[in-house]
């Protein structure tokens, strides 16, 4: 049996902020409290200056597998995950095949079981995610998937979406939407603005993602369902989420790492790293975000890892596909992004003069450390059905008695980001060369300590 | 990281051409001087020069063109370079070879410069973390088409240049042909002249652009050639107004130092260019302008618009033209058309731009007292200088 005694840390969940110990044993947490004696044979890891939290839930991760192994695999992007302090990660629907019926969910589940974390496969909304023809959703909840997308792109007939609501939330599972009108995105590699119209490169309006969220807002009201925005990127979008909330619709939202640190300035020099869908948008939105974050507008941080093979980064910007890689970065990025209020990089290429000047204006408070880990543990578990509340062991609070899955970070430490030495297969980390603040060292799943300083351990 | 590809970049090499935006005008000044040599010796019965005597330009295009890629091969040849041309039809990225690797290829076969068009914006300034050696843009997407807009911004310059001049009467053309030497409308001596290219007359050249307003019209937003164009009159410090449709308009006006307009009646009288783009009919019609004829109806060059254009405007077209599209058919051959005086300065400029990537790739597009006073040494070892009988430094019949 595992024992293992966290020391000295600070632990923060739900249930507020304090100094104590943690001992797991086994599965689950044995007991909390200042000063736990450490017996023989226990594993005791230094956390003075650390905090000590629940581990982190990834929304929106592409394990790539089946069908995409040499980009990603349920082993290596699992890995990828203990070393950015998940202990639970919802994989994407977009395989080949898709994950659109019960067979490839046992498939994904049996190719979980040694995995370094839990993983959670995404059902697909439609049949191959067409969009057309509803998926087997009960099939696939009863083998425990608790959440549907089409994500890659987003459910274009409004008359599927609607009957998709109205018979998932029958289900009581959770609908996440890729908000796209591709009648207005296809073609289109970056965000449309100054910088598309500078490099010559097909834009995606911001008002493709508006569009189908105000779409997808009235429809939940008329389905009377709960609808998990993917993804957010635009400052609209943020107002039109505020005012489903206002109004008291059941909507929740994410929002990347990339979104809320880098701007379309980015694809200067044309390296495809950049292009992800939604596109990197404007100085004037990653301020909209993080406002909306400090807000309580987002409910999750949500990374889209979207690992890719290296040969499909040298190639013309049109031919790459979209998507960058982020488990790894992400405590870092948000860390810097939202409490420290930050740029990535130093580098003036990120903002404009524009943004600089319109700061003033935007700009509010940090957000602290406690509200940072509800977006990376609790209300991410918590949309997926994964915390205790839905019978499931993620998302805290740390207690005598729960389960252990657990995350130690160092909030303060400083590190560069070095593609080589990350566990995902892929590299195209968007962050390459980065400092950024925040670090993970420890996490714990199920009991078990699977990352360790550097060193995946399962 | 891709940057780690171009391995035997130093810091002091101009890695290509690339953007408008690459230059200053300093570097567009340079440019245009040693065109000006260069036009002179594309007069001479033998137009050729030894001067980058073996060495090897890829021109690799993954895109149809006639006269970009014939251009390009004759201004490498009138330089005695070595020229394989490739065209993606015919390549092995037909069989599925990444774009990279056939550079790649190409250079570990021996090419010393590419010159690449694509059809993704990007895929030059890409190439340039993929290959150790200069890359041009040879036209890539709608993002640049640097060559085409210094051949543009030359044809002006020596259309309106000895005109605007003040005070100075000067012949056109051969005026500053020879101006280099000191003395306008000499034939350049044979004694090794050390004076410097056109100081100072060449400044005034591109003093005219300050005084010209340049209509372009047509489709804006998915041109490269206005993309640079208006780059580099923006540089030069003349006016730009694009005029189109709506659809046709840049979608983000931001960046883009020019005038818009929709009405093509209302600016036409008041340019000293109408530069005419094509309208890419393969976009397909009935998106972005309703019918060829309504765009004919409303921004066709045709009689009576040729009418409207002051006594001393002219007219460009980068080409192909769509004769009866965007362009009346005799308005393309008009007295005002500059069109084929275009396709005759494209070698020119062509040569200049090789030559400061190749010849004397100092790190940078602006003149110095290195790159005008020391001359160049040719393949053979010798010190050109000693030999040559014009300020670059050139024999006057190399190929003999």
């Amino acid at each position: 049996m595992h024992r293992i005694l966290l020391k000295g840390g600070t632990v923060v969940d739900s249930t507020g902020t304090r100094k104590c110990d943690v001992l797991v044993e086994g599965n689950d947490i044995s007991s909390i409290g200042e000063d736990l004696p450490a017996s023989r044979g226990v594993l005791v890891l230094d956390c003075h200056g650390y905090i000590v939290s629940p581990g982190f839930v990834d929304l929106h991760t592409h394990l790539r597998q089946p069908g995409y192994e040499r980009a990603e695999t349920v082993e290596s992007g699992t890995r990828a995950a203990a070393a950015g302090g998940y202990t639970a990660v919802v994989c994407m629907p977009n395989t080949d095949p898709a994950i659109d019926n019960a067979s490839v969910v046992k498939d994904i589940l049996a190719l979980s079981a040694n995995a370094s974390c839990q993983v959670v496969p995404a059902g697909a909304i439609t049949v191959d995610r067409a969009g057309e023809q509803l998926a087997p959703m009960s099939e696939m909840k009863d083998l425990g998937v608790s959440i549907f997308t089409d994500d890659g792109r987003g459910v274009q007939d409004a008359a599927v979406m609607r009957r998709a609501l109205e018979y998932a939330s029958g289900l009581d599972v959770t609908l996440a939407q890729h908000c796209e009108v591709e009648q207005l995105s296809t073609g289109g590699v970056m965000h449309e603005g100054e910088w598309s119209s500078r490099l010559g490169l097909a834009g995606v309006p911001r008002e493709a993602e508006e569009i189908m969220m105000a779409r997808d807002i009235a429809l939940a009201r008329l389905a009377r369902a709960r609808i998990h925005f993917m993804h957010v990127s635009t400052a609209m979008s943020t107002r039109l989420l505020q005012h489903a909330r206002e109004e008291g619709l059941r909507v929740t939202a994410e929002v990347t790492p990339h979104h809320i640190s880098l701007t379309d300035a980015m694809l200067s020099d044309y390296d495809t790293v950049y292009r992800v869908n939604p596109p990197l948008r404007t100085a004037e939105d990653v301020y909209a975000l993080r406002d909306a974050v400090a807000a309580g507008l987002l409910d999750a941080i949500a990374t889209d890892h979207a690992p890719h093979a290296p040969e499909e980064r040298d190639i013309p910007m049109d031919q790459a596909p979209p998507g960058m890689i982020g488990l790894e970065t992400a405590l870092g990025v948000a860390i810097t992004s939202l409490v420290k209020r930050e740029w990535l990089p130093p580098h003036s290429g990120n903002v404009s003069q524009d943004a600089e000047a319109s700061e003033e204006g935007v700009r509010t408070a940090p957000i602290g450390i406690a509200m940072l880990i509800g977006m990376l543990s609790q209300q991410p578990a918590a949309i997926a059905g994964l915390d205790a509340k839905h019978g499931g062991r993620q998302g805290g609070p740390l207690q005598p008695g729960a389960p252990a899955n657990i995350t130690v970070f160092d909030p303060d430490a400083g590190w560069v980001v070095d593609p080589a030495s990350l566990l995902s297969r892929s590299r195209n980390t968007p962050f390459a060369g980065m400092k950024l603040t925040g670090k993970v060292l420890h996490t714990i799943y199920e009991g078990e300590l699977v990352y360790d300083n550097g060193q995946a351990t399962r | 990281m891709a940057q780690q590809d171009a391995m035997a970049s130093a810091a002091s090499r101009l890695a290509g051409l690339i953007s408008i935006r690459d230059l200053d005008i300093a570097g567009i000044k340079r440019i245009m001087q040693l065109s000006d040599s260069f036009s002179e010796v594309l007069g001479r019965d033998i137009p050729k020069l030894p001067t980058l005597r073996g060495k090897t330009l890829a021109i690799v295009f993954a895109e149809d063109s006639t006269r970009t890629r014939t251009s390009f091969e004759i201004a490498a040849k009138r330089l005695s370079m070595d020229v394989v041309t490739l065209n993606a039809s015919q390549s092995s990225l037909k069989k599925g070879e990444t774009l990279r690797d056939t550079l790649k290829n190409l250079h570990a076969i021996g090419a010393d410069a590419f010159a690449v068009r694509h059809s993704s914006a990007g895929v030059p300034a890409q190439a340039t973390r993929w290959l150790p050696v200069p890359v041009i843009n040879a036209g890539d997407g709608c993002h640049e088409h640097p060559t085409q807009a210094l051949l543009d911004c030359y044809t002006i310059r020596q259309h309106f240049a000895p005109a605007i001049g003040a005070g100075q009467s000067r012949e056109p053309v051969s005026s500053l042909r020879y101006a280099r030497n000191g003395t306008a409308g000499t034939e350049p001596d044979s004694s090794g002249s050390t004076a410097s290219i056109g100081s100072g007359v060449a400044q005034t050249d591109l003093e005219c652009f300050k005084k010209l307003r340049v209509a372009i019209v047509g489709d804006i937003e998915h041109s490269r050639v206005a993309r640079s164009l208006v780059a580099a009159l923006d540089i030069l410090g003349a006016r730009t107004v694009l005029v189109a449709p709506k659809t046709l308009l840049p979608r983000s006006q931001a960046g883009w130092p020019s005038e818009m307009s929709t009405s093509l009646d209302e600016v036409l009288p008041s340019v000293d260019v109408c530069y005419i783009l094509r309208l890419q009919r393969e976009r397909g019609t009935g998106m972005y302008v309703p019918t060829l004829r309504e765009y004919y109806s409303y921004y066709g060059i045709d009689e009576r618009r040729y009418a409207m254009l002051p006594d001393h405007a002219v007219i460009m077209h980068p080409g192909p033209l769509n004769r009866g599209v965007e362009i009346d058919n005799t308005v393309a051959d008009s007295p005002k058309s500059l069109i084929l005086r275009q396709a005759t300065s494209g070698v020119a400029v062509r040569m200049a731009v090789l030559y400061l990537l190749l010849g004397h790739n100092t790190g940078t597009w602006k003149a110095d007292d290195r790159s005008v006073g020391a001359l160049p040494r040719d393949n053979t070892g010798r010190d050109t200088t000693t030999e040559s009988t014009s300020q670059i430094g050139l024999p006057e019949a190399a190929d003999a």
